[in-house]
């Protein structure tokens, strides 16, 4: 088990972090050896590298895992199907987007030991069940779509995990910023579902909200699988409220859509939604109500580099535009997962060992605003770690490319688009 | 008297008493209190009241077909969620293709009436094939048996339609048939509303009229009764039960179509709930009791939507509306508290029970 040598998937996080992080061409520190050697998996000649999915693939917020899955699958696609030779497999569980299915799902992933690494989860809730499992099992995770704040809080991580999706105190910042300074609206109420990225994000919101001068009226939360929110509206209706920034995912959010303005009192309300309903599906859901309301979601114009690329390979594969708004963050972290297994080789023998220890992640990230940002595009690392060699550690040197001012791109992650017609 | 039943008051009777006068006693301090802050203007409550009516209405409509079914075969059909899911979801289709020729635009009438006929019929179908396939081989079994099998048909159908049909929402063309609003005052009721309540009032009143006056209905009456001595003064007991399920099928269906009118959106589980809110209505109200099942449809409806505020706004806590399933079934426990059978339910003769 002491490693012949390895390069952690987790290093991805590293590099992730010193992209963020560093200035142009900064030394990183020396990386040491992970002194809790989870494990190594060997894979043979014709074995598969095999990746696995955990998102949620069906259901009402189906789309929103099926088009994560999408990205990767795109990923996969542009490396032809190959990793050092070997079939790239992909497979994966349904997490559900909710803790149950999400443990179960962590559970099944995590007793397959031929699994490298796991691109998921895709709602706050299914990680934070199922995230310690993976990580127990040594897995490398990375998440194209979790944004709830603490899950990269050093002091609450996981180890092994990582995410390419933007943090809500970016977004939840954003949308109360832009409710203020854009809209100049002076109340708001909010509503979540429960779910750790609904709860988080709206929290953000009201803070973020207060801070800036505006009051709150009602802060009320909902069940997910909900239909009848006319009473609850009626409820924040009594308040007056300018704006409802209801951050839920589809099903929930398109009737809250479509109810809101029936209400007596809310005819005139703004209505603002988030990322997780950044789907056609919740415009076929929500009809034409849902004209004229405002979501956040990730601002791809601002990685000009390999997006439209990816966008034009996604038209072609699936004919139809994406599913949601976490393709991206899916392929890039796909994509860095590869990069980090393709430095992982043992050379000259005829299998390698790839070591999955999550223990990097005890490097953490000093600032987590920046952390894990989709700039796949941006990140040229040169990444010369430790070899595999009987004889051990030969080399640790890996230097990152600096991208102009990710800092600033981070907060421009979050935009907000007026829908008319 | 009174001595007499305090000699067998047992001490779980009397916590049980405790605990649900303190029920009452939150509730109506938690009222109270909304009250005095006068957060909220009487058309709010009046809102309040019509949007549990409305949802009531249909939850009674579905009660009714567990209770038919309860009332003559003594069990659980827990398969009839999903015969209330699948008559809307196979109309969907219908309804799409309407959609498409533009007919929704043209004649919104005539659309909701053929969904109405579809998923009646749909239903209607359904309700019969479980009985047929699921129940009747299992007729004289231990009761348990058709309890398991009918759990499992619910299954089945959830997992067929979501296999056949996929994941997605299932989302309805807009009608716009029932836009519009009656103004009384203060007070707004839309169209919708008004045709959800006036359609599964007539629809309840039909099928009491049915069971009361009719041929059928007479012989529903005597299965339920006693199924040896009907089949013995010449009534088809299977025939009798078959139309039991289509009757029940029929309604859920109806209760389908208004549901989809209120919330537009269809997919395979959209049944559970709704179903296992109706079950709760029929306890509450009294199962085998079709008056109580139309009472207890309503009265959970209107909990639902008006608890939250009610009972807990005033007391301080916060988001309410997330424990509006916990306010309903504290109800719930609270009437069989006092009421074991229900709202109108008898007690169960030996034989029945």
């Amino acid at each position: 088990m002491k490693a012949k040598v390895l390069f952690a998937v987790a290093l991805i996080a590293i590099a992730l972090v010193a992209v963020a992080c560093a200035p142009a061409a900064t030394p990183v520190p020396a990386f040491t050896p992970p002194a809790d050697a989870i494990g190594t998996v060997k894979i043979g000649p014709s074995d598969p590298i095999h990746i696995a999915y955990m998102m949620v693939t069906s259901g009402a917020d189906g789309s929103l895992g099926i088009d994560s899955r999408r990205g990767v699958e795109i990923a996969i696609d542009d490396k032809g199907g190959k990793l050092l030779d070997r079939s790239l497999k992909l497979d994966g569980q349904d997490s559900g987007c909710g803790a149950e299915p999400g443990q179960a799902a962590a559970a099944k992933l995590a007793a397959d030991a031929t699994i490298l690494a796991v691109v998921g989860s895709s709602c706050s809730s299914e990680i934070r069940a199922g995230g310690p499992a993976l990580s127990k099992a040594g897995f490398s995770v990375v998440s194209p779509s979790n944004t709830a704040p603490d899950l990269t809080d050093p002091a609450k991580r996981f180890a092994g995990y990582f995410r390419t999706a933007h943090n809500d105190k970016v977004q939840g910042a954003v949308a109360a910023q832009f409710a203020l300074k854009q809209l100049k609206l002076k109340t708001a109420a909010t509503i979540h579902d429960g779910s750790p990225y609904a709860q988080g994000l709206a929290g953000v919101f009201v803070d973020e909200f207060k801070k800036g001068g505006g009051t709150i009226t009602a802060q009320e939360a909902v069940g997910p699988d909900d239909k009848d929110f006319k009473p609850v509206l009626t409820k924040i209706a009594a308040g007056k409220p300018e704006i409802i920034f209801y951050p839920i995912f589809i099903a929930a959010g398109s009737l809250i859509t479509t109810q809101a303005k029936t209400i007596p009192g809310l005819e005139e309300v703004e209505l603002m939604a988030a990322d997780g309903t950044f789907s056609p599906d919740m415009y076929k859901a929500a009809g034409k109500s849902a004209i004229g309301m405002y979501q956040s979601s990730p601002d791809f114009s601002a990685f000009a580099g390999g997006y439209p690329d990816v966008l034009a390979k996604h038209q072609k594969k699936y004919n139809e535009k994406p599913l949601s708004a976490f393709h991206a963050h899916a392929y890039a972290a796909a994509m860095i997962i590869f990069a980090a297994i393709e430095k992982s080789r043992g050379e000259g023998s005829r299998w390698f060992v790839v070591h999955r220890s999550p223990s990097i992640a005890r490097r953490d990230p000093k600032d987590e605003w920046v952390q894990g940002r989709n700039r796949h595009d941006h990140l040229r690392c040169e990444r010369r770690l430790r070899r595999s060699q009987d004889r051990g550690v030969q080399s640790d040197r890996r230097q990152c490319e600096q991208t102009p001012d990710t800092r600033q791109a981070v907060l421009e992650t979050v935009i907000a688009c007026h829908c008319e017609e | 008297m009174l001595a007499k039943k305090l000699k067998h008051l047992e001490l779980t009777d009397v916590f049980i008493y405790l605990l649900g006068l303190a029920i009452v006693a939150v509730v109506i301090i938690g009222s109270i209190a909304t009250l005095i802050q006068a957060k909220y203007a009487l058309r709010a409550w009046f809102d309040l009241v019509l949007f549990g009516v409305t949802l009531g209405s249909i939850y009674a409509l579905i009660a009714l077909g567990y209770t038919l079914v309860y009332g003559i075969l003594r069990m659980i059909n827990f398969a009839h969620s999903e015969v209330f899911m699948s008559g809307p979801y196979i109309a969907y289709f219908v309804a799409d293709a309407m959609s498409k020729a533009g007919l929704v635009e043209q004649n919104p009438l005539l659309t909701v009436i053929i969904i109405f006929i579809v998923a009646m019929l749909s239903s209607t179908l359904i309700a019969i094939l479980v009985e047929r396939v699921a129940y009747r081989p299992l007729r004289h079994a231990p009761r348990l048996v058709p309890l398991i099998t009918a759990i499992g048909a619910s299954f089945f159908l959830q997992y067929t339609f979501f296999r056949l049909f996929g994941p997605n929402l299932k989302v309805y063309p807009a009608i716009n048939l029932f836009d519009a609003s009656i103004a009384f005052g203060d007070f707004k009721i839309t169209y919708l509303q008004i045709f959800v309540i006036t359609a599964a009032g007539l629809l309840m009143l039909a099928l009491h009229q049915f069971v009361q006056r009719t041929k059928i209905g007479k012989a529903m009456r005597a299965v339920s009764e006693d199924r040896e001595t009907a089949a013995l003064m010449g009534i088809n007991v299977d025939n009798t039960i078959v139309m039991t399920f289509a009757l029940g099928g029929a309604l859920a269906g109806a209760a389908g179509v208004l549901y989809i009118l209120v919330f537009n959106q269809v997919t395979a589980f959209i049944g559970f709930v709704p179903g296992i809110k109706a079950f709760t209505a029929d306890v509450l109200g009294g199962i085998g009791n079709i008056p109580g099942a139309m009472l207890g449809g309503l009265f959970l409806g209107v909990i639902e939507s008006l608890g939250p505020t009610l009972f807990l706004d005033g007391l301080g806590i916060a988001a309410p509306y997330q424990l509006k399933d916990a306010i309903a079934f504290t109800m719930l426990v609270l009437v069989l508290i006092f009421r074991p059978a229900g709202i109108l339910g008898e007690r169960l003769t030996e034989k029945k029970a």
